[in-house]
């Protein structure tokens, strides 16, 4: 290399660290806007899961003195941290929302570790007081009180009282909106069933379509499911007159005719809060967690096929639910084994941690897991 | 005549890297051509690309994070291709080696935290070896081809992975995300220093390309590899074990497969997890056919693309494009680098002229 | 399961076979093709993906969703062309352009794609061949894609047309032994670089067929690595286009099966089950291999057996 060469070099590594390097000086002075970074495991417009987060992003990037950064699809490996560390060295952020589940355990926490002025919101985690860093949180929303309500309507639509749900995997987030649909159903009539496919991962299209197909194939009438991207699902439903319940967000456009109702996400709430405690100033929220009472979720507007009595009831006990205490878990309750799994008497309510690693499927349900 | 004498004989040193600078600019003149097709701001694309991955301290940390575990996993392409093999599937070995070393402390309690290491590398390599050499084995012993072998067996691997790790080695208290249980935080391995956040699988995949360089060029045993990959016929008449040295390369590509999958689990995750299933097999073929199966290139390819990747994130943040820019780039540039691979006969014909024509001045010069 | 209904078991069965199975028989056919003039096309994958978004934008864009399955036959020829024509250069090796072409191939997809996620692109339509029936699952099961006949008809053709036709006897000695074919006067590399273009055609509809009919919409998680599976089933069917067809649907029963099995309420090992077709055709293989001897019906000129 020439001398020359090697002057240019040296002045372009000076120059991109210099202007690397800006936005970390910038970020220190007073009257900074603040940076929000929001980290998707999957394409931002996937009808699901992805796209709730990226449409709440997109509010938040309206609010004022508000600056937000995004990447999308990035993996849960060393990927990720590196996209927060450069996020925070490279575009100053002090706000992170790193969106998917399984960025918490280690990758959150160690970058948590790392860097501790800047906070970490995570959605979905369970946040430890005394195991976990204080900067970091995690957030998350009572879905399944969506999927109840999903499963009331479910019940006085389905003539075959046969529902299906297709889920990913037999994990407690799944599990309890597997229990909570079929809850909900049952409360209109014990009779019904919901038979469960569990495809193995969050976004398998393919095998989504084949499970609704054999779902309607065994007379299932109406599909609700726990996927990254419902949108196979809905579609082939109504191909095939089926109804359905929809998920992560409104999927009504999809099926016309039969998309009863949806549980949505409304992750505006808490990205708000964390914003609004980063701009104060103020330590991070560690533990937030709401339902439909808190906006923290919402339900799709009823189609067509929704009868008024489903209507009345559905729309009773979401009155309970948005007036606070309504325990979806109540015993006496059996697993569908048998098993008492909880006591009669007892009832837990939307807050209680036990919920949060359910490891059962409620009587009434068909599958193993 | 002397300086023209000097041009020949540097001519002659350039000229083998000649395809891969064409490769580099063809590559960077299609992937302007394409942003700029699509209205994208392609100058400022490229600057990012390079700032990305080498324009900061950070940068290079990220780069080569990335880079880590592609290099053991391009040595898992590379070594079997030494003798004629081309596999596909270290992804398979990779995940079971992971695995292996992530139950490998279950079974050894109580043991200090090198020796358990030391016993988890081992469990990996040995599992990694395994699945592959089962390739090696299914070829040479049924002449199942190894290349869509390794391909099913990744598949299978990545089956029993996943039934094990959401089954049987399921750590109860691993809620959403289903994992083994957790590696004790003594034993994770940490970053090489606290101003350097890159771990130590790094150090172990230069390493790894270090021996298996002298494993290839300076060894028997790779003069053996290199006459049974050239043919067979020559290899067995001479007396080679054949087999046996199939067998042993398509072990040892494991055992590197495996390792990084160790290195994942005991220097990323903490646990094995479906995370680990990203796609570093994959990669680690574009790696190895990019270094032209050098062991030696592949450290320089595997940063290369490692740099490529960490450029994403920039790409995405500053300029809005979408994360599969980086996938374009890495698709032309190999592409690319392939394409031009072609010039080599040619190249040795030129290397052979200006040769000649430098020994003709120089006669010249010492007659006149 | 003991209210296990056989009969609906089954017909659930076929007919997951022929709506996951159609696309693997587009690509295993093109790979056929491919394989037979003695190159391998590992980056089907990259075509099967960037078909399938070129199919759904253009028929988005026309609103016709034939025109959109050119397209993605045009997308897939354009590619394959590429691979072609690089392999032909010397020293370059078919697998490594192959994978290098996957990697640019879903790229390109999944860059060009981006605003084609939300539009609702018009889908291809099937045939009510069970509309006699009062039975809804009857109905649906028998309501098959014209693309699914397409295939069926394209493999009894290409059986016909690799065994008695000129060009067919042509692609298939130049496959085996190059050097005849150009001592009887044909150039190679042409006809390679054509049997390529061919068979990313086909691989390009195989990715319409999933974009536009099933499961029919345009996502970047849309394949599940049909592409790389199709040549591993062309080597399952030894080469012949009648056993890549019946191997494309025995593939889809394959993937139809373990949701078939949980909706009956079976729903342990759906990992195992997945892995099912891939194990499979690995003991086939295992079993019927001899050493010392290539594969019946093998290329002579493939890397793959050499």
């Amino acid at each position: 290399m020439s001398s020359i060469d090697r002057r240019t070099l040296l002045k372009l590594v000076g120059l991109i660290g210099a202007t690397a390097a800006m936005p970390f000086s910038l970020a220190r002075a007073a009257d900074r806007p603040l940076v929000v970074g929001f980290i998707y495991v999957g394409a931002r417009d996937d009808f699901g899961y992805n796209q709730a987060h990226a449409e709440a992003a997109a509010i938040i990037k309206t609010l004022p003195n508000v600056v937000v950064i995004e990447e999308e699809n990035v993996p849960e490996t060393v990927a990720v941290q590196k996209s927060m560390e450069a996020m925070i060295r490279q575009d100053g952020a002090t706000l992170i929302f790193p969106t998917s589940f399984g960025y918490f355990d280690p990758h959150v926490i160690k970058m948590a570790e790392r860097f501790p002025d800047v906070h970490f919101a995570h959605c979905g985690g369970l946040w430890t007081e005394g195991v976990h860093p204080t900067n970091a949180g995690s957030f998350f929303g009572y879905i399944d009180e969506g999927q109840y309500l999903n499963g009331v309507v479910a019940g006085f639509a389905s003539k075959t009282k046969k529902l299906g749900f297709i889920a990913a995997k037999p994990v407690p987030q799944v599990l309890r909106n597997i229990n909570a649909f079929t809850l909900g159903a049952r409360s209109v009539d014990p009779e019904i069933t919901t038979t469960v496919i569990f495809t193995g991962d969050w976004s398998l299209p393919i095998k989504e379509a084949e499970a609704a197909n054999s779902l309607i194939d065994q007379s299932c009438d109406v599909l609700t499911c726990h996927v990254d991207g419902p949108k196979v699902i809905v579609e082939t439903a109504e191909k095939r007159g089926a109804m359905t319940c929809g998920y992560h967000a409104d999927q009504s456009a999809l099926a016309p005719n039969g998309y009863l109702t949806g549980a949505e996400w409304n992750w505006e709430t808490p990205y708000r809060a964390h914003v609004a405690t980063s701009q104060a100033g103020q330590p991070m929220i560690n533990f937030l967690r709401g339902g439909l009472k808190e906006g923290f979720v919402k339900t799709s507007p009823y189609g067509p096929l929704v009868s008024d009595e489903a209507k009345a009831r559905a729309d009773a006990v979401k009155a309970e639910m948005l007036a606070g205490g309504y325990a979806i878990f109540r015993g006496p309750l059996k697993d569908n084994q048998g098993n008492e799994v909880i006591a009669a008497g007892t009832a837990l309510g939307q807050t209680d941690v036990v919920l949060e690693s359910m490891d059962y499927l409620v009587e009434g349900v068909r599958g193993q897991i | 005549m002397k300086p023209r004498n000097a041009v020949y004989r540097a001519g002659g040193l350039l000229l083998p890297g000649l395809p891969t600078l064409l490769a580099a600019l063809t590559t960077f003149v299609l992937f302007m051509l394409f942003l700029v097709v699509q209205g994208k701001p392609a100058w400022q694309a490229c600057q990012l690309v390079v700032q990305g991955a080498f324009g900061s301290a950070f940068a290079w940390e990220n780069t080569l994070q990335r880079a880590a575990p592609l290099m053991l996993a391009a040595l898992c392409v590379a070594l079997p291709a030494r003798a004629g093999l081309i596999i596909i599937g270290g992804e398979g070995a990779l995940v079971l080696g992971g695995l292996a070393a992530a139950v490998t402390p279950l079974w050894l309690p109580g043991l200090p935290v090198v020796p358990l290491l030391l016993c988890m590398a081992l469990s990996a390599m040995v599992v990694g070896g395994f699945w592959i050499g089962l390739n090696g084995w299914m070829r040479q012993k049924r002449g199942l081809n190894e290349t869509i072998g390794s391909l099913l067996l990744s598949y299978v691997a990545i089956a029993i992975f996943n039934q094990l790790v959401e089954g049987p080695l399921r750590d109860p208290a691993s809620l959403n995300k289903p994992s083994t249980i957790p590696l004790d935080d003594s034993v994770m391995i940490g970053p090489i220093s606290d101003a350097f956040q890159v771990h130590w699988g790094l150090v172990v995949g230069v390493i790894a390309c270090l021996l298996a360089q002298v494993l290839v060029r300076n060894s028997v045993t790779g003069f053996s590899l290199q006459v049974v990959g050239g043919n067979v016929r020559t290899a067995r008449m001479i007396g080679l074990p054949v087999d046996r040295l199939v067998i042993l390369t398509c072990v040892l590509g494991g055992a590197c497969a495996g390792l990084a999958g160790m290195f994942e689990v005991a220097a990323v995750q903490g646990s094995a997890n479906a995370a680990i299933i990203a796609g570093y097999g994959a990669s680690g073929i574009l790696v190895a056919f990019a270094a032209r199966q050098n062991p030696l290139a592949i450290i320089v390819c595997a940063i290369l693309l490692g740099g490529i990747e960490a450029s994403g994130s920039l790409l995405q943040r500053r300029l809005g494009l979408p994360n599969a820019t980086t996938l374009i780039l890495e698709g032309i540039l190999f592409t690319s680098l392939l394409a031009w691979e072609a010039l080599t006969p040619r190249i040795v014909a030129w290397r052979l002229r200006l040769n000649e024509r430098a020994e003709q001045t120089q006669g010249a010069l010492q007659h006149g | 399961m003991a209210d296990l209904d056989l009969a609906t078991f089954f017909l659930a069965l076929l007919a997951g076979a022929i709506r996951v199975g159609t696309p693997f028989i587009f690509v295993s056919l093109g790979e056929c093709l491919t394989e037979k003039s003695g190159r391998i096309n590992l980056g089907l994958e990259g075509i099967l993906v960037s078909g399938a978004m070129a199919g759904y934008a253009v028929a988005y864009l026309s609103g016709s969703a034939w025109t959109g399955v050119l397209a993605a036959g045009g997308t897939g020829l354009l590619l394959g062309l590429l691979h072609g024509a690089i392999c032909s250069l010397p020293r370059v090796n078919d697998i490594a352009v192959g994978i290098a072409l996957m990697v640019l191939g879903t790229g390109l997809a999944f860059f060009l794609g981006k605003n084609f996620i939300q539009p609702q692109a018009p889908s291809l339509v099937a045939i009510g061949l069970g509309d006699w029936s009062d039975d809804e699952r009857v109905r649906s099961a028998l309501s098959i894609n014209v693309l699914f006949f397409i295939g069926v008809a394209l493999a009894f053709a290409l059986h016909w047309g690799l065994r008695s036709t000129r060009w067919g006897l042509m692609l298939r000695l130049v496959g085996d032994h190059a050097e005849s074919a150009r001592a009887l006067g044909y150039r190679p590399v042409l006809v390679r670089i054509a049997a390529t273009a061919a068979g990313g055609f086909l691989a390009g509809i195989g990715g319409a067929y999933l974009s536009l009919y099933y499961p029919g919409s345009w996502n970047e998680g849309l394949s599940s690595g049909q592409g790389i599976m199709a040549v591993a089933l062309v080597i399952f069917a030894r080469w012949q286009p009648m056993r890549c067809l019946w191997a494309a649907l025995l593939f889809g029963a394959a993937g139809a099966i373990g949701p078939a099995l949980q909706s009956v309420g079976i729903s342990t090992g759906y990992y195992l089950f997945a892995a099912a077709p891939y194990a499979l055709t690995l003991a086939v293989m295992f079993i019927t291999c001899r050493p010392n001897q290539t594969l019946s019906g093998a290329p002579g000129e493939l890397s793959l057996t050499r």
